[in-house]
C-alpha cells in the first residue's frame, strides 16, 4: 500500500506492516501509442485506487491499480472515450471510484459550495456596506455629528488643556 | 524509574493546570491583583513539569528502554541516534506529548515577555490557555499515556517506520505544532476579549505577534512536509489534496485570514467582531486538524472502532472548545463595539476581500475534506473527493485571490483611489503580460501555463512596485530612496516579501506541473535514456549496510548535451526489522530545477523499473514559503521595535501642540 504524506505516515506508524516500495506506472504497463498513453494517464489521475487512502491509480502502486490501469488502457485500446471509459469504471465500481465526483444530487452541496460560500459572503459584505451607511444617515465623507456625551468630553479634553 | 517521573511530572502539570485555569480567572473577575498573579508562575510551572515529562520520555527512546511500551513499538537500538531521538514524536502518544509540550512553551512565553498586557487580560488569556491544556493533558493521561511500562521488557524493539526514518520528522511535525498550537494564543486572547467584553486596537496588537509566530512556523512546516513527500515518496509529487494536508492548510488559510484582518483592527479598530470570530476558527480548525489525524476517522470510520476512546475524547475536546467559543462568541460578540468607518473601495475594503476569498478557500477545502465523511454517514453513498475537485474549485478563487493581491497594499486607508492604484500598477501589468507572451511565443500556442506565469510576474512585480512607491525609488534620486527603504516600517517590508514568496510558489508550481517531463523506463547495466536536454547511462549498481538496513544502489551518469555533469545514485533500502523497503530518489539540483530518479521492482532478468522526472522550478515552490515565512519574520521584527515606547511617545507627541 502506498501512503499519501508524511503525517499520514505518523498516523499509520504504528499499524503499517509494510510500505510499498516501487512507483505506480511500471514500464510494462505503457501503451506504444502516446497519445494514447497521454489520455490514459490523465484517466488515471482521475481514478481513485480503492484499496488505499485517497490515491489515484496513477499514484498508487497497489496491485489493485495496476490491475485499474491495465483496464483502462485495455478500454481506450478497444476504442473508448474518455467519458466512457468513466462510465465503465463507475458501473463496475461505483462512483467511489472518481476522485472528481460527478455533479449529481448528492454531490450537489459538494460543488455548489464554494460558490455558495462566495456569494452569500460577498453579498451579506455589500448589505453590510449598506445598512451602515443608512444607520449613520452618512458615508465616510460626511462624518455623523458628535453626540452629546461626546461633546462634553471634547469640551472637558479642550478645556482641560486651556487652564 | 525515568518514565514513571515523566508520568507523575505530566499528572503534576494537571494539577497546575486546575490551579491556572479558575484561579487567574476569578482574580480577573474580582479584581483581585494576588489571584491573578497566580497565572503567571503556574504558566510557567506547568512549561517545567511538561518539559520534565517530555525529556524524560526522551531518556526512555535515547537509551532504547523498550519495557516502555511506546519506544518498543517505535523504536530499535540500531537506529542512528537522531531517529532515536526523533521517534519520540513519530507516534501517537509522543506527538501529543510533544503538542501540549508546545501548548505551555507558548503558555510560558506569554506569561514571561507579556509585561505590556494589562494584567487582567494577561490573567484570562493564561486561564483559557490553560483550558486547552488541562483537557489534553487528561486526553493523554486517560487514553493515551507513553509512559505505559511493557512486562517482561523485550530484547528488542519493532523500529520507526523507515519512511519516517528521515531528517523530515525532525522538522515536520515540530514546526507544524508550533502552527496549529500557536493559533491556541489567538484563541485564548480572543475567549478573554469576549469574557472581558472590552476589545480595541490594542488587543490586536498584543495578538499579532503570537498569531504571525504561530503564522510563520504553520508556512514552514507545511513546506518542509511537501519537500518530504516529494523527495521521500518516489514519485516527486508534493500536494495531494490528501485529508491529512487539508488538516494543517485549513489552519493556515484561516490564520493567513485572521493576520490581514487584524491587520485591519490594529490600525483602524475596524472588523473587531470577525476578528474574533475568525481567531476562534483558525483554532477550531488546529483542533480539527488534530481530531482528523489523531482520531484515524481519515483513514477509514472503521479505524474509530479500534480505539473508539480517543477518537471519542478528542471529539469531546472539540465539541467543548469549538462549541463553546462561538457559544460565548454569539453571546457576546454583538456587545462589543464597532470601529472606525471605511468606504468599500479602500486598504481595509482591499483586505476585506482577501479575507472573503481566504475564507472561501477554506470553507471549500473544509467542505472538500469532509462531505464524503457526511455523505457516508447520512446515506451510506460512498463517494470520493480527491484532488481534481480541489483544482476545479480551490485553484480558480484562489487565482483570483492573486489578481487583487497587488492591489491591496497600494490602496490608502479609509479611502482609497483604485484608478490611480491601477495606474501604479501599470508596469507591472505589462510585464505580466509580456510574461505572457514570452511564454506563448516559446510554446507556440496559449497556455495555462503562461497565464499562470502572468499572474505570478504581477504579484512579485506589484510587491516591488509597492516598496518602489513607498521609497519613491522611481521619482526620488537613488540615496533618497535607499534611506527611505532603511527607514520603510518592516511590516511594509514583511508584506512585500510575503507576496513576492506568494508568487514565486506559483511560479514553481506553474513549472512543475506544466513544464515537467518523465521517462518510465526499464532499464539494463549500459542502458542509456534520455529526457530533455540530459542522458542518463545506467553505470553499475552496488549494495551496501546501513545502521539498520541493506542497500542497493544503483549509479547513472548524467549528461547534458553530450557533457558528463554528474552521478545521481537511486536506492532501495530492506529494513530487516519491519520488513519493508523504501525507495531512495536520486536529485541533482539545476539551479531551481530539479532531476530526480527513483527505483522501482528489479525484475526476475535483472533489469530494474526507473523513473526519471525532470522538474523545472520545482525548488520555487518551497523556496517561495520561505520568501514567505521570511516575510512573516520581518514583520516581526517590526513589532519588537513599535510596541514599547515608541507607540506611547507618539501618543503623547500627537497632545502637545494642544499645550
Amino acid at each position: 500500500m502506498r501512503i499519501a504524506t508524511p503525517l499520514r505516515l505518523l498516523l499509520l506508524a504504528a499499524t503499517l506492516a509494510a510500505a510499498g516500495p516501487s512507483f505506480a506506472v511500471r514500464p510494462d504497463e505503457i501503451l506504444p501509442d502516446p497519445q494514447l498513453e497521454a489520455r490514459a494517464r490523465a484517466l488515471s489521475h482521475e481514478l481513485r485506487c480503492m484499496v488505499c487512502q485517497n490515491q489515484s491509480i496513477d499514484d498508487s502502486d497497489a496491485p489493485l491499480a495496476h490491475d485499474l490501469r491495465v483496464l483502462v488502457r485495455d478500454r481506450l485500446k478497444a476504442g473508448d472515450t474518455d467519458q466512457g471509459v468513466l462510465d465503465y469504471l463507475v458501473a463496475r465500481y461505483g462512483e467511489f471510484v472518481l476522485l472528481k465526483p460527478r455533479f449529481e444530487w448528492q454531490t450537489m452541496p459538494l460543488w455548489l459550495a464554494p460558490v455558495a460560500i462566495f456569494s452569500i459572503g460577498g453579498l451579506s459584505l455589500v448589505v453590510a456596506v449598506r445598512r451602515r451607511r443608512r444607520a449613520r444617515g452618512t458615508s465616510i465623507d460626511t462624518p455623523a455629528p458628535l453626540s452629546k456625551s461626546e461633546q462634553a468630553r471634547l469640551a472637558e479634553l479642550t478645556g482641560a488643556e486651556r487652564s | 524509574m525515568i518514565p514513571e517521573l515523566g508520568h507523575f511530572a505530566l499528572v503534576l502539570a494537571l494539577a497546575i493546570a486546575l490551579v491556572q485555569s479558575t484561579v487567574p480567572l476569578y482574580g480577573a473577575r474580582t479584581g483581585d491583583a494576588a489571584l491573578m498573579g497566580v497565572a503567571a508562575p503556574t504558566a510557567l510551572a506547568q512549561f517545567v513539569f511538561v518539559a520534565m515529562s517530555f525529556a524524560a520520555l526522551v531518556a526512555c527512546y535515547v537509551t532504547s528502554d523498550f519495557s516502555v511500551a511506546t519506544v518498543f513499538e517505535n523504536s530499535h537500538s540500531s537506529m542512528p541516534l537522531i531517529y532515536k531521538f526523533t521517534s519520540v514524536w513519530g507516534n501517537h502518544e509522543g506527538s501529543m506529548l510533544l503538542w501540549v509540550l508546545i501548548l505551555t512553551v507558548f503558555g510560558a512565553l506569554v506569561a514571561a515577555f507579556g509585561n505590556n498586557i494589562p494584567a487582567t487580560l494577561k490573567a484570562t488569556v493564561l486561564s483559557v490557555q490553560s483550558w486547552v491544556a488541562a483537557a489534553f493533558y487528561v486526553f493523554i493521561l486517560a487514553t493515551s499515556n507513553p509512559f505505559l511500562r511493557l512486562a517482561p521488557a523485550p530484547f528488542e524493539g519493532r523500529d520507526l517506520n523507515p519512511i519516517l526514518q528521515d531528517f523530515g520528522l525532525a522538522v515536520h511535525p515540530p514546526m507544524l505544532y508550533l502552527g496549529y498550537v500557536g493559533f491556541s494564543i489567538s484563541f485564548a486572547f480572543a475567549i478573554a476579549a469576549l469574557i472581558e467584553g472590552r476589545i480595541d486596537a490594542a488587543w490586536a496588537r498584543w495578538v499579532r505577534p503570537w498569531t504571525l509566530i504561530a503564522w510563520i512556523c504553520l508556512t514552514l512546516g507545511i513546506a518542509m512536509g511537501s519537500f518530504w513527500a516529494y523527495y521521500t515518496l518516489g514519485w516527486g509529487g508534493w500536494w495531494y489534496w490528501d485529508p491529512v494536508e487539508n488538516a494543517s492548510f485549513m489552519p493556515w488559510l484561516a490564520g493567513t485570514a485572521l493576520l490581514h484582518s487584524a491587520l485591519v483592527m490594529e490600525k483602524r479598530e475596524a472588523l473587531k467582531v470577525w476578528t474574533i470570530l475568525l481567531a476562534i476558527l483558525t483554532f477550531s480548525l488546529s483542533l480539527i486538524g488534530t481530531f482528523l489525524v489523531r482520531s484515524g476517522v481519515l483513514t477509514s470510520v472503521h479505524a474509530f472502532a479500534s480505539d473508539p476512546m480517543r477518537g471519542e475524547f478528542i471529539l469531546a475536546i472539540l465539541v467543548l472548545f469549538i462549541g463553546g467559543g462561538l457559544t460565548l462568541y454569539a453571546w457576546r460578540a454583538p456587545t462589543l463595539k464597532q470601529g472606525g468607518l471605511f468606504a468599500p473601495i479602500s486598504r481595509e475594503g482591499a483586505l476585506v476581500i482577501n479575507n472573503l476569498f481566504l475564507t472561501t478557500a477554506c470553507a471549500t477545502v473544509f467542505v472538500g475534506t469532509l462531505y464524503p465523511l457526511a455523505l457516508e454517514a447520512l446515506t451510506g453513498a460512498k463517494i470520493s473527493v480527491g484532488a481534481p475537485y480541489f483544482n476545479w474549485t480551490f485553484g480558480p478563487l484562489f487565482i483570483l485571490l492573486l489578481m487583487v493581491v497587488p492591489f491591496g497594499p497600494l490602496l490608502a486607508w479609509k479611502r482609497g483611489d483604485l484608478k490611480g492604484v491601477t495606474q501604479r500598477l501599470t508596469a507591472a501589468f505589462i510585464l505580466a503580460v509580456v510574461g505572457i507572451l514570452a511564454v506563448c511565443v516559446i510554446e507556440g500556442r496559449p497556455a495555462f501555463a503562461a497565464f499562470g506565469v502572468g499572474i505570478a510576474t504581477f504579484v512579485i512585480a506589484g510587491a516591488v512596485t509597492d516598496l518602489g512607491e513607498r521609497t519613491g525609488l522611481w521619482r526620488a534620486p537613488l540615496p533618497t530612496a535607499v534611506r527611505r527603504a532603511v527607514g520603510l516600517p518592516r511590516s511594509a517590508w514583511g508584506a512585500a516579501f510575503a507576496h513576492i514568496g506568494l508568487g514565486v510558489t506559483l511560479l514553481g508550481i506553474v513549472g512543475e506541473t506544466q513544464w515537467g517531463s518523465e521517462q518510465i523506463v526499464s532499464l539494463r547495466q549500459g542502458d542509456k535514456v534520455a529526457i530533455r536536454h540530459y542522458d542518463f547511462t545506467f553505470e553499475g549498481t552496488a549494495t551496501r549496510d546501513g545502521p539498520n538496513y541493506k542497500e542497493l544502489d544503483v549509479r547513472f551518469a548524467v549528461r547534458r548535451n553530450g557533457e558528463l555533469i554528474g552521478e545521481m545514485v537511486p536506492a532501495k533500502r530492506t529494513f530487516a526489522s519491519r520488513q519493508t523497503t523504501t525507495t531512495e530518489a536520486a536529485l541533482m539540483t539545476r539551479g531551481v530545477s530539479q532531476l530526480y530518479v527513483s527505483l522501482g521492482d528489479v525484475a526476475a532478468d535483472g533489469a530494474i523499473a526507473v523513473r526519471i522526472y525532470h522538474k523545472p522550478l520545482v525548488l520555487m515552490i518551497w523556496l517561495g514559503a520561505v520568501v514567505m515565512a521570511m516575510g512573516g519574520a520581518l514583520s516581526l521584527s517590526d513589532r519588537r521595535l513599535r510596541v514599547g515606547a515608541p507607540k506611547r511617545a507618539k501618543a503623547r507627541a500627537a497632545l502637545q501642540p494642544a499645550e
